[in-house]
């Protein structure tokens, strides 16, 4: 038996502390991990914990990503509670096995301190490597602070392992920017947590003798169609689920989440999308906006998969001009989460959707200061003003020489 | 649990968790590995499979030929998945959740899977010490995705991305070592066995089965689709290939103490394996004849060195 360990009723932890303390609340079976900056430190605080004996399920280190994640379907096929740890390249190098674990339904807990992917190489915080698993058919749920990657760390099992669900979860927060940042957190105390997370039911375990399955078949046109489907419907319906688990838990600790969460949107004409550390940040910027007599809101989104496309139209019914945020390269398009925002209004809200903007900040842990959030503000509440944008639709934030737009 | 399996006859009828309903080429080499395999063991196994001609040909949705618990992840990772579950194993068994008897964990794999893309992965888990083994189903060449090259494939064969032309031999390096090199890990046991010798193989099978801690073996697979030959003489390849020392039968004990479980009491000249090949059938001809020679030379410098190793004891 492992033995529990001692948490005050607030604990001064940065992101990284705080996912390795739910990792290790949750009884993980089996955790396989390689190091890669900035999410090292889940790996080291997890491999403490085991070496001081507050964790009786395996830690496996193996010698790549690509290995982490292929031990964890192993792992998980035979039926037990599993887990891993990744940024960037060590992403980019999951994202085969990372396709092939949600075809095969492993409620699989993968922790990712976002992180800009090379060349050139870079450790600091952008949201590239979260956009390269978007459509691996893995939840993905998205936070701001340590508080809620520990939060988030605890439901996600309970999300993945839902037998309505059965589909793999991510937990991304910013590198650096919350994985590296002590704050104040509030945990749960160990057996309150587990009991939260609950006991693991395992599904078609590899380790029922009686009952010998097949895993990573290979289907084709027959059948292939047909589980790309299934999966689909899985992670669209998964949502409320979620919601199911944000209500418990609240009634657990009185902190209750969205999957939408907005800052003065009641009567906000322009607002600031962003994910991530940067809704915190829009939201001092949206308070200064309001003194100015600009009707500022935020909104941010704790489930980028499935995306909340229904909800975000309601969001913005009343916004006249929308600025939404990607912290990741555009690379010969419009930002991703402008695609998929400008997608869901369109879908919900017809032509009679805000005026849109794209604004490339960030990008390999580029400031985004305060002074660039109130010039969007500015910019937006010109945007209401006219009824049209005042300015080309993408920018780009912050970034030295001439300026770059191709829209 | 391992099964001592004493005449042919009854090694041929153990094989019901392999079913027979597989996709495999008539004569392919690695059905009878895996029967083999199967039938060495009495109690629970877990098997892991890399894609290559074993995984496609046994398990295409809504269908499977496996009545034991199988999983295929990729090309590469067999061996990591192995490894995972092992450790649930472990983990489940700690904490009291797991209370049956232990199971055997086998990855297989065929040469590409093993010499090349997940090479990394199978070295990964010996280092870690995983109680399972590792099997390498070694056809010397990607069989499942048309006859290329890998890095088992032996000098002067022709294969689909070295084709025999009028300026090439066919593929000019030579073959990988890979047994030496997995044995290098220092893993309690390390084999090479061919399906024409049965009862070497099923021992040797039994003998990694039974070791605690993680196994290599390299087996000798024939595919007639590939070295192109009549699919009805699969066994005939395999003896030619032991009888020619060009596939050596040895074991390596702690990653040091070499043994060779069989020596033939004729040797044949390399020349009469190649001859019966059609991968080989350009070699004959008078400009490519050095290779020949070469692929003898090679052959001779290691049956030398397996010697002198077994004699040494390191
Ligand atoms: C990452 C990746 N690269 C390439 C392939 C294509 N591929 C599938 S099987 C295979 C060759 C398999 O050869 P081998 O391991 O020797 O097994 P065999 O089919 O000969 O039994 C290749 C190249 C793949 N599935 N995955
Ligand atoms: S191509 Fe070769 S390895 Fe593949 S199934 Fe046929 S005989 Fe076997």
């Amino acid at each position: 038996m492992a033995s529990s360990y001692h948490l005050n009723g607030v604990e001064a932890w940065d992101g990284c502390t705080a996912s390795a303390h739910a990792l290790r609340q949750a009884q993980v079976d089996v955790v396989a991990a390689y190091p890669i900056t900035p999410s090292t430190p889940i790996i080291q605080n997890y491999g403490s914990f085991k070496d001081n004996g507050y964790i009786d399920g395996e830690f496996v280190l193996v010698e790549s990503e690509h290995a982490a994640m292929s031990a964890c379907v192993g792992a998980a096929a035979a039926g037990g509670r599993v887990s891993t740890a990744t940024s960037s390249q060590g992403f980019a190098l999951m994202v085969e096995v990372l396709y092939q674990a949600a075809g095969m339904r492993l409620p699989i807990v993968l922790n990712v301190a976002n992180r800009a992917l090379a060349s050139p190489l870079n450790i600091h915080c952008d949201h590239s490597d979260m956009y390269l698993g978007r459509d691996s058919g893995w939840i993905s749920l998205c936070t701001c602070n340590p508080q809620e990657v520990y939060d988030f760390t605890l439901m996600a099992f309970r999300l993945a392992e839902h037998m309505g669900v059965r589909v793999p979860v991510m937990v991304h927060q910013d590198g650096f920017l919350s994985s590296h940042t002590v704050q104040n957190v509030r945990p749960l105390a160990d057996h309150i947590a587990y009991k939260f997370v609950g006991d693991y039911v395992p599904v078609h375990p590899m380790f029922d003798f009686d009952k010998p399955v097949s895993y990573g078949a290979q289907a084709e046109e027959e059948w292939h169609f047909e589980h790309k489907a299934k999966l689909h419907h899985a992670i669209m319906e998964s949502s409320s689920v979620l919601e199911d688990i944000f209500n418990d838990f609240a009634k657990l600790t009185g902190r209750q989440y969205n999957i939408l969460e907005t800052f003065d949107m009641e009567d906000a004409e322009v607002a600031i999308f962003a994910l991530g550390t940067t809704w915190e940040s829009a939201i001092v910027a949206a308070k200064k906006a309001r003194e100015k007599g600009i009707k500022a809101g935020v909104v941010t989104t704790h489930l980028l998969r499935p995306f909340p496309f229904v909800a975000l139209g309601e969001v913005f019914k009343k916004a006249k001009a929308v600025a939404i945020m990607d912290k990741s390269s555009p690379s010969g398009a419009m930002g991703a989460l402008f695609n998929e925002i400008a997608a869901s209004l369109y879908q919900v809200q017809g032509s009679r959707h805000p005026v849109l903007s794209n604004y490339i900040y960030g990008l390999g842990g580029r400031d985004l200061t305060q002074a660039d959030l109130d010039h969007i503000f500015e910019e937006l509440s010109q945007d209401a003003q006219k009824g049209a944008l005042t300015h080309p639709t993408q920018q780009f934030i912050g970034l030295a020489g001439p300026k770059l737009s191709y829209f | 649990m391992v099964k001592e399996v004493k005449t042919l006859k009854s090694f041929s009828q153990s094989a019901e968790k392999f079913e027979g309903s597989h996709l495999l080429c008539p004569g392919c080499g690695h059905g009878i590995i895996v029967r083999e395999v199967l039938n060495a063991v009495d109690g629970p196994i877990v098997l892991g499979n890399s894609t290559g001609c074993l995984e496609v040909c046994s398990a295409v949705y809504p269908h499977t030929s496996w009545d034991v618990p199988w999983i295929h992840i990729g090309f590469e990772n067999g061996s990591t998945a192995i490894s995972g579950a092992e450790s649930m194993y472990k983990a489940l068994e700690r904490k009291g959740k797991y209370k049956g008897q232990r199971p055997k964990f086998v990855a297989f794999g065929g040469d590409g899977a093993s010499y090349d893309i997940g090479f990394q992965f199978i070295s990964g888990c010996l280092e870690r010490g995983h109680d399972m083994t590792y099997i390498c189903l070694d056809n010397e060449n990607y069989a499942n995705t048309g006859g290329q090259r890998s890095g088992s494939t032996p000098m002067g064969a022709s294969t689909s991305t070295t084709p025999a032309g009028k300026v090439s031999f066919g593929k000019k390096e030579r073959k990988k070592d890979l047994p030496l090199i997995m044995a290098a890990h220092g893993i309690p046991y390390t084999a090479q066995i061919a399906p024409n010798k049965w009862k070497d193989m099923n021992k040797k099978i039994k003998t990694a089965l039974d070791t605690e801690g993680p196994c290599f073996i390299n087996a000798l697979s024939p595919c007639p689709t590939e070295w192109r030959y009549h699919s009805s003489l699969a066994i005939e390849m395999t003896d030619l290939a032991v009888d020619c020392l060009i596939f050596p039968l040895f074991e390596i004990f702690n990653g040091h103490e070499l043994k060779i479980t069989y020596r033939p009491r004729n040797v044949l000249p390399v020349r009469d394996y190649l001859g019966v090949q059609k991968r080989f059938a350009h070699l004959f001809k008078k400009e490519n004849e050095h290779i020949i020679e070469a692929l003898q030379k090679d052959v001779d410098a290691r049956w030398e060195y397996l010697q002198r190793r077994e004699e040494a004891k390191v």
